[in-house]
Formats: C-alpha cells, sequence, structure tokens
C-alpha cells in the first residue's frame, strides 16, 4: 500500500521537477530569441501529448477502420459488417434510441424541476438531491439501479425495490433487465437519472438570468403560468437548452459503462460504444473496433458543427 | 438617502448568476414587493408537491443501496426496506470488504488505493500543462496561435474510443502498458482539450495592465505565470480540478483499457464492474463495495458543490 502511494509522489515529484527545470531553463536563455523558447516551452507539453495521444491515435483508427484483424487493408469490410451483422444492428438501433430518448427526458424533467423549485423554500437542498448522481459514476450508477431492478421469481421475497412494488399492488414480478426490447429503457433510465441534474443546473442558472421586469410585465399583462412560461421563460433560455441537449447527446453516444456494469450487453442490449470495446479489447477484432469508433465520430461530428454555429451566431449577436 | 442610486442593481449583472451559480435573482426579488407577488402566482401548490416527488424519486435509488450497505450477509435474501422491520444494522460488510484477505475476491482495499493513485497525478498533470498551454495562448502573441487554439477545442469532438486502440499499441510498444504511468499519461491527454479551452477562457480575462505592468518591471514569462496568472485564476482551476478529479474517478473505459486490470493498477469502478458481472457470491458486499466507491466524489461534490456548479456552468454556457 505505501508502496503504491510512493510511486504517486515519486510520480508527481518527477513531474513537477520536470516542468520546473524545464520553465527554469527557458527563463535563463540566451537573450536572443528568449521569448520564442519560453512560448515553445510553455505550448509544447500539451500539443505534443494530444498530437502523440489524440490526433495520430484518431488518423490510425481511421486507417485501421479499413484493415482487418492482420492488418491487411480490406477496403469497407467492417463497415458492411456494421450494417449487415444482427448483432451490430441490434446496438445501432439501441444507440438510436438511446440518442433520442436520454436527451430528450432528461431535459424534460431537468427544465420541468427547475422551475417547479425556482424561488422556491429549500431550493438548494432540493437541488443537491437531484444533482448529486451527476457525482456517482456510472458503474456505481449501475449497480444502484441493478438493486432496484433485482427480480425474485414469484412466491419468494423481493429484493427490489421496483418489483416488491409490483407485488404488493398484486402484480407478478418483471425480470426488467432480460426481456427485450423494454430492458433497454430501464437501462436508459438510469442515464437519465444522471443527467437530469446536469440539465436542472444549467437551465436554472439560466432562468435566474431572466430579467424579473420582463416576467412582471407578462404577469401584468394576465399571463398565467403556463403562458409565462412558453412565451418569457422558454425563449430566454433557448442558448443553454441547445447546449444542455447537445452535452447529453454527445455523453449519450459514448456511454458504455452502464450497460456493462448492468447487462453487459446481453439480451439485446449493447451499445455501439461497448460494443466498439467488446470487438477491440475482448475478441481483438482491431478493425472492426476501429470501424465501430469511427461510426461514433461520425455521429457526434454533425452535433458538435451545430453546436459551433449556434455559438458563433450567439456571439455575433451580443 | 443612498438609495436613490445602487449601480448593483443594473440588469446586466444578471448574466454573472450564469458564471456563479449564485441567484441573483433573489437579490432583485427582495428589492421590490413586486418580484414576490410575481413569484406567489408562479408557484402553485402542484408545482411544489410535484418537486418533492422528483427529489424523492431521485434520491431513493442511492439511499436504498446505503441502507443495504449496512445488511447482515443472513439477512441478504430480503430487501434493504426490511432492515427498518427489525433493526440490525452491521458494519461487517464494510471490514470485510475493506480488510478482507486479499486472496479473496472480496478485497476492495487494494484498488481503492489504486483510485486514488490514479486519480490525484490525473488530476495534477493535465491542469498544470493546460494552465501553461492556456496562457500562452491567451498572453504569449506567437504567429498562429489562432489557429492552434481552434485546432485544440475542436479536439474535443474525437470520441475518446477513437483514440484507444493506437494508443494501447504505443504504450505496449515503449513497455508501460499496464502500469500507473500508461493510465496518468492517458488521463492527462483526454483531459487536456476541455481543461485548455475552459481555463483559456478564465485566464484571458485577467487584466491585461496587470500582466504589462509585470512585464515593464521584468518579469519573465514564468515569473508571470507563478505570480499573477495562477493565483488570481485559483477560483478557476479549483472548478476544473474538481471536474477532472470526478471524471478520473468514475472513470471505467480508461482504466479497463490502459491498467490491464489487475489488483497492482485497476481502480475501484474496474474490479465493481466485475463484481456486478458475476453476480451471486458477493451480491451481499457488492452495496458496501459501491457505497465505498461512491463516498469520495459525494464528500467532493457535497463539499464543493459551488465550484463545482461554476465549472459546469462555465464549460456550458461557453462552449
Amino acid at each position: 500500500m505505501w508502496q503504491k502511494f510512493g510511486v504517486m509522489f515519486a510520480g508527481l515529484l518527477i513531474f513537477l521537477a520536470v516542468i520546473g527545470l524545464i520553465l527554469f531553463l527557458a527563463d535563463h536563455a540566451p537573450k536572443r530569441g528568449r521569448d520564442y523558447v519560453q512560448m515553445f516551452v510553455f505550448v509544447a507539453p500539451a500539443l505534443i501529448l494530444l498530437g502523440v495521444g489524440l490526433i495520430y491515435p484518431a488518423i490510425r483508427t481511421m486507417m485501421q477502420s479499413f484493415t482487418n484483424a492482420q492488418g491487411d487493408f480490406i477496403g469497407l469490410e467492417n463497415f458492411v459488417w456494421i450494417f449487415t451483422d444482427s448483432g451490430s444492428l441490434i446496438s445501432l438501433r439501441n444507440t438510436v434510441v438511446w440518442v433520442i430518448l436520454v436527451p430528450l427526458l432528461s431535459t424534460v424533467f431537468g427544465l420541468a424541476y427547475a422551475v417547479f423549485i425556482d424561488k422556491s423554500r429549500g431550493e438548494k437542498v432540493l437541488k443537491s438531491l437531484v444533482f448529486m448522481p451527476m457525482a456517482i459514476s456510472f458503474v456505481g450508477a449501475g449497480i444502484i439501479w441493478s438493486f432496484m431492478y433485482a427480480y425474485r421469481s414469484k412466491g419468494f421475497e423481493q429484493t427490489g425495490l421496483l418489483n416488491q412494488l409490483l407485488v404488493w399492488s398484486g402484480l407478478e414480478p418483471i425480470q426488467f433487465l432480460n426481456s427485450a426490447p423494454l430492458n433497454t429503457f430501464f437501462l436508459i433510465v438510469v442515464l437519465v437519472w444522471i443527467q437530469t441534474g446536469f440539465a436542472m443546473v444549467v437551465l436554472s442558472a439560466s432562468i435566474k438570468a431572466i430579467p424579473v421586469e420582463q416576467v412582471e410585465a407578462a404577469v401584468l399583462d394576465g399571463a398565467n403560468g403556463w403562458q409565462v412560461f412558453t412565451n418569457v421563460t422558454l425563449p430566454s433560455i433557448r442558448g443553454s437548452l441547445v447546449v444542455v441537449v447537445t452535452t447529453i447527446t454527445i455523453a449519450t453516444l459514448k456511454v458504455f459503462d452502464i450497460v456493462k456494469t448492468m447487462t453487459s450487453g446481453n439480451n439485446d442490449t449493447s451499445v455501439v460504444a461497448l460494443d466498439m470495446y467488446n470487438q477491440a479489447f475482448r475478441f481483438n477484432e482491431w478493425g472492426h473496433g476501429a470501424a465501430l469508433a469511427v461510426v461514433i465520430f461520425v455521429l457526434v461530428l454533425p452535433i458538435v458543427i451545430y453546436n459551433v454555429r449556434v455559438l458563433r451566431k450567439q456571439r455575433e449577436i451580443r | 438617502m443612498s438609495t436613490q442610486i445602487n449601480p448593483d442593481a443594473s440588469p446586466s449583472l444578471d448574466t454573472s448568476a450564469i458564471l456563479t451559480g449564485k441567484a441573483r435573482g433573489r437579490h432583485n426579488a427582495s428589492a421590490g414587493g413586486q418580484a414576490d407577488r410575481v413569484k406567489r402566482r408562479l408557484t402553485s401548490r402542484w408545482a411544489t408537491v410535484a418537486a418533492i416527488m422528483i427529489a424523492f424519486l431521485w434520491t431513493i435509488p442511492t439511499f436504498g443501496l446505503f441502507v443495504a450497505s449496512f445488511r447482515p450477509q443472513e439477512n441478504k435474501r430480503q430487501g434493504w426496506w426490511t432492515i427498518f422491520l427489525d433493526w440490525f444494522p452491521t458494519m461487517e460488510n464494510y471490514g470485510k470488504v475493506l480488510g478482507g484477505t486479499s486472496i479473496s475476491n472480496d478485497n476492495l482495499a487494494s484498488y481503492f488505493i489504486n483510485s486514488f493513485v490514479i486519480t490525484i497525478p490525473g488530476t495534477i498533470f493535465p491542469l498544470l500543462l493546460a494552465l501553461m498551454a492556456a496562457y500562452a495562448f491567451a498572453w504569449i502573441p506567437f504567429r498562429g496561435r489562432g489557429i492552434l487554439f481552434v485546432l485544440v477545442f475542436a479536439l474535443q469532438i474525437v470520441p475518446l474510443q477513437m483514440a484507444l486502440i493506437p494508443l494501447l499499441q504505443f504504450f505496449n510498444g515503449v513497455d508501460i502498458g499496464g502500469t500507473y504511468l500508461a493510465v496518468w499519461i492517458a488521463h492527462t491527454i483526454f483531459g487536456l482539450p476541455l481543461a485548455i479551452f475552459l481555463l483559456h477562457n478564465f485566464v484571458s480575462e485577467i487584466p491585461g495592465e496587470l500582466v504589462e505592468a509585470a512585464r515593464v518591471d521584468g518579469a519573465s514569462q514564468t515569473q508571470i505565470f507563478f505570480r499573477i496568472i495562477i493565483p488570481l485564476s485559483l477560483p478557476a482551476i479549483a472548478s476544473i480540478a474538481i471536474f477532472q478529479f470526478l471524471w478520473v474517478w468514475n472513470d471505467l473505459l480508461v482504466a479497463l483499457v490502459f491498467s490491464g486490470g489487475s489488483a497492482d493498477v485497476a481502480p475501484l469502478t474496474a474490479k465493481l464492474a466485475n463484481m456486478a458481472g458475476n453476480f451471486g457470491r458477493n451480491e451481499h458486499l457488492l452495496p458496501a463495495g459501491a457505497f465505498i466507491s461512491i463516498i469520495v466524489p459525494l464528500i467532493v461534490f457535497f463539499a464543493l458543490q459551488r465550484y463545482f456548479v461554476r465549472g459546469l456552468l462555465a464549460g456550458s454556457t461557453k462552449g
């Protein structure tokens, strides 16, 4: 144990010493070109790491997606596999369902909650409670919900709260995570549970930034709560809504921990990101894995481009 | 007498609510009685009921796990709510999970330590490097600066998944695969784009006169960096540090790929995902194990919530 902390402190010390030494040397570089050296020293470590760890690998992955497990060029075969193999087709279908439902539900719940608790008593506590799942790992959340969904056949004592509720109300217990296609929806609940807090916090801040005068004017004109919400609140927070939906969508596209923890992708619950991990790191089908990674990239790309555009437009207006 | 002009009440201040996450609205509300009237019209009783219902639904799952972690092993065939009927909570599960012999499958202590050993450098490394880069992008003029910064920003698009395979091959090539070093470097790389972008936003808002004055006084870039930039951007550093800490602590994908999954290096998340996979034998220990993995981020979250929210809002409203 102490050995491990020793490794950690050694790592930290070496890192700080190296950075310190480089900065010191750059400070005492010969006068001619010192500015250039210093600039280089400040930016270079980050840029080199990004080049080695992100840019080069991304290009490699793109190239690998056109090769088989032995590294021979096979053209589009891996992509053909993705769109013909029944397993990866199910992952694709599930990913689409995830990407539609998670951002939609999280944003709706988060927005409703933010509006409901706005300026109410105990707002801070109420906020923390819903925000808390954001701090929990996807694995932790997966375990928490595995216990919520736990199943014992009829007649046995239930350990999962949801099945106990079913039994109490005179119904039969359900194998929540086993029966496709509903099991995917029960997994989606977990990510919605996590992301609602994020949506709520961002939208709540944005609601608080709406000038009181605007709401007041609407109320004086005789608008009721719902009219104020649709005519004043919603238009004012449109920018934040776009950001929230985009961020959650991208997070959803890459999610794999929840599925891995709760069902391991069995019973038709796999998603593209989990498929990618399995193909590349469990079955050593590097080509398949790389191609699936490229698919995720292609799916993320338009969302980000759209987001950057909206952002730029807003800047222009300001 | 001085109530006539109050510059703090100008509406433009409301935008700062987005950055600080503080409710400026409340300040305005107390300024005039009108706002209170508006509030009364908008908050119906049903909204309050719905809010409390949501809060309850959102809290119950975590609470259930917490209670279940104190359930004696012989009661593992009962739901956690029964613990309130016959009250005999036990710390036994925690004892076994943390102190159990390392041969058996129940020892989490080793993984718990791994999580710390991974997370602390995994937070400090990218933060310092990102701060340096952010300073250069904001305050050292050089050719191609704008293009480079946009490139770094754009790297946020690249999904982690695209970098995993070649990076693992690279680490195996230089023979550091499955070590802490590999995991540290991976987390550093993956944390950099967002950290540089967010820190740049803060660092570039430091008043230019300060930096200029220091330069005129003969301060070097390094001195400016340590004496002006770091102290002034401490709030931003704090919020992004919390972010990175939670992200690294909670990560599973990077850990699985680069740690090799062994008890020597792999963090808690990897072990728990594994335990959850083979349910059954350790079922009674899983809640305690999961709660141990949750407790650190929860402490960080509740203690430093304000900074966490600030970092989140800076990230989401600025890009």
